[in-house]
């Protein structure tokens, strides 16, 4: 039997989304699926959509200091796409019945996570190219994957965020470029900003697999198809290159190529410490949130001056009708 | 094509459901050149349509991905029944295709 039959002939609501995941097609919004695929979902898209938002902070922080009109005009298209990743993000986790407000909610009190990476400050301006460099690198290594992942919508907005983000990484390593051939003082910016970002984007890809409690469903759902140390071992084995080619070190004695595996080894990644910011000590997790929250509640006034517009326009409307 | 109506279970007004008291929901769709269909494409928070276009361009449109923008109100869609979904777009009409007439290869390409 072939998979399409398995999907058409399936009798109850649990075959038929097993037979869809099984067919490698995507679950849609109206379709019935596991009450835990559907949070595990909400869970997956809203820490991703917040992620996006909250990682506007540490590059905006340097909008205003770019040390040219070319560079700032890009760093401000960059930041604003990651507000657009964020509301297609938004918009894909809104068809699973959860609404927009509560997400906001839920990220405000802390119930809903975002990604780490974005409790690091920016201290120099190279940070702004290491983060598009190695932070975004290793989101495209992880996303790239998630176009092919079980949620339709979620899959289709990450083939949007896909195409925004390679314009990140390239801009992001073309700035480590200017840097690492510029005086020594730049480079030594260059090196220090990577010393800084190398292990926190490592721990971008989560917890080793031993020890990750949602990969087995998410790749039995076709959420995740790929283990985190997998994904981890790519943007290594990627990476390594890239920054020998500008002539920086990455801060890894253990880093070397080992020809048996036909991979680069790297040393033992600080666990302790990544639960640590995730519990919300990092440098910058009280920052990031309060300033987010300020944002929310100083924009409540437009909001509500939008509708109050919007109401008094459709009865001006209705009165010119009569 | 089904449309993608954001619907909590037990809910009949996804509007209600998608954003208590906040902005409506609206659904973009975007042509994306002359000669093509519009698409769906996601959807916006918006007090009233003009805003939602506006918004829709900065959200949907920052890299000449269209020509054309639509907003609809997710309210105002109406959606097939995804239950019977096999029953309305599931039988089989071999008789409909070209392939189901079995012509000589003397009478050429047709």
């Amino acid at each position: 039997m072939s998979s399409d039959q398995a999907v058409t002939t399936a009798s109850t609501p649990e075959e038929h989304f097993d037979a869809v995941i099984g067919s490698g097609r995507t679950i849609e919004p109206r379709d019935w699926m596991p009450d835990n695929y559907r949070s595990t979902m909400i869970r997956q898209i809203a820490q991703h959509a917040h992620s996006e938002v909250i990682g506007q902070q540490p590059e905006g922080n340097w909008i205003t200091r770019a040390p040219s009109l070319r560079r700032k005009a890009i760093l401000t298209a960059k930041v604003q796409d990651e507000a657009g990743h964020g509301l297609y993000l938004y918009s894909a986790a809104e068809t699973l019945g959860i609404s927009r407000d509560e997400m906001m909610e839920m990220l405000h009190s802390g119930r809903q996570k975002y990604s780490s990476i974005f409790n690091y400050p920016t201290l120099s301006w190279a940070d702004v190219g290491a983060i598009g460099w190695l932070v975004d690198g290793a989101a495209i290594t992880n996303q790239v994957m998630l176009t092919r992942t079980s949620y339709g919508p979620y899959a289709r907005a990450m083939v949007r965020i896909c195409k925004e983000e390679s314009f990140h990484q390239r801009q992001g390593y073309e700035m480590m470029l200017t840097l690492a051939n510029g005086t020594p003082e730049q480079k030594d910016m260059a090196q220090d900003a990577l010393d800084r970002f190398w292990w926190p984007s490592l721990m971008m890809f989560g917890p080793p697999d031993a020890d990750s409690v949602h990969t087995e469903q998410s790749m039995a759902w076709g959420i995740k198809l790929e283990t985190n140390d997998d994904l981890r071992q790519r943007f290594v084995d990627m990476t390594v290159p890239q920054a020998d080619f500008l002539g920086l070190e990455i801060p890894d004695p253990d880093l070397r190529w080992n020809s048996e595996r036909e991979h680069y080894d790297y040393g033992e990644i600080d666990w302790d410490h990544f639960w640590e910011v995730v519990a919300g000590n990092g440098p910058c997790n009280r920052e990031r949130i309060e300033h987010k929250v300020r944002a929310w509640d100083e924009g409540q006034w437009v909001r509500e001056a939008a509708l109050a517009h919007a109401a008094k326009k459709r009865d001006s409307e209705t009165e010119g009708a009569r | 094509m089904v449309y993608e109506v954001p619907k909590k279970d037990g809910a009949t007004d996804p509007e209600v459901a998608g954003n208590p008291g906040g902005f409506p929901l609206w659904e973009v769709f975007i042509r994306a050149n002359r000669g093509l269909n519009h698409v769906h494409a996601g959807s916006v928070h918006a007090a009233d349509a003009e805003s939602a276009v506006q918004a829709a361009r900065d959200v949907y449109t920052r890299r000449s991905e269209g020509v054309s923008l639509w907003i609809v109100r997710s309210t105002e869609i109406h959606a097939s029944d995804p239950d019977g979904s096999d029953a309305w777009f599931g039988s089989e009409h071999p008789y409909r295709h070209p392939t189901f007439y079995e012509l000589p290869d003397e009478v050429g390409h047709m």
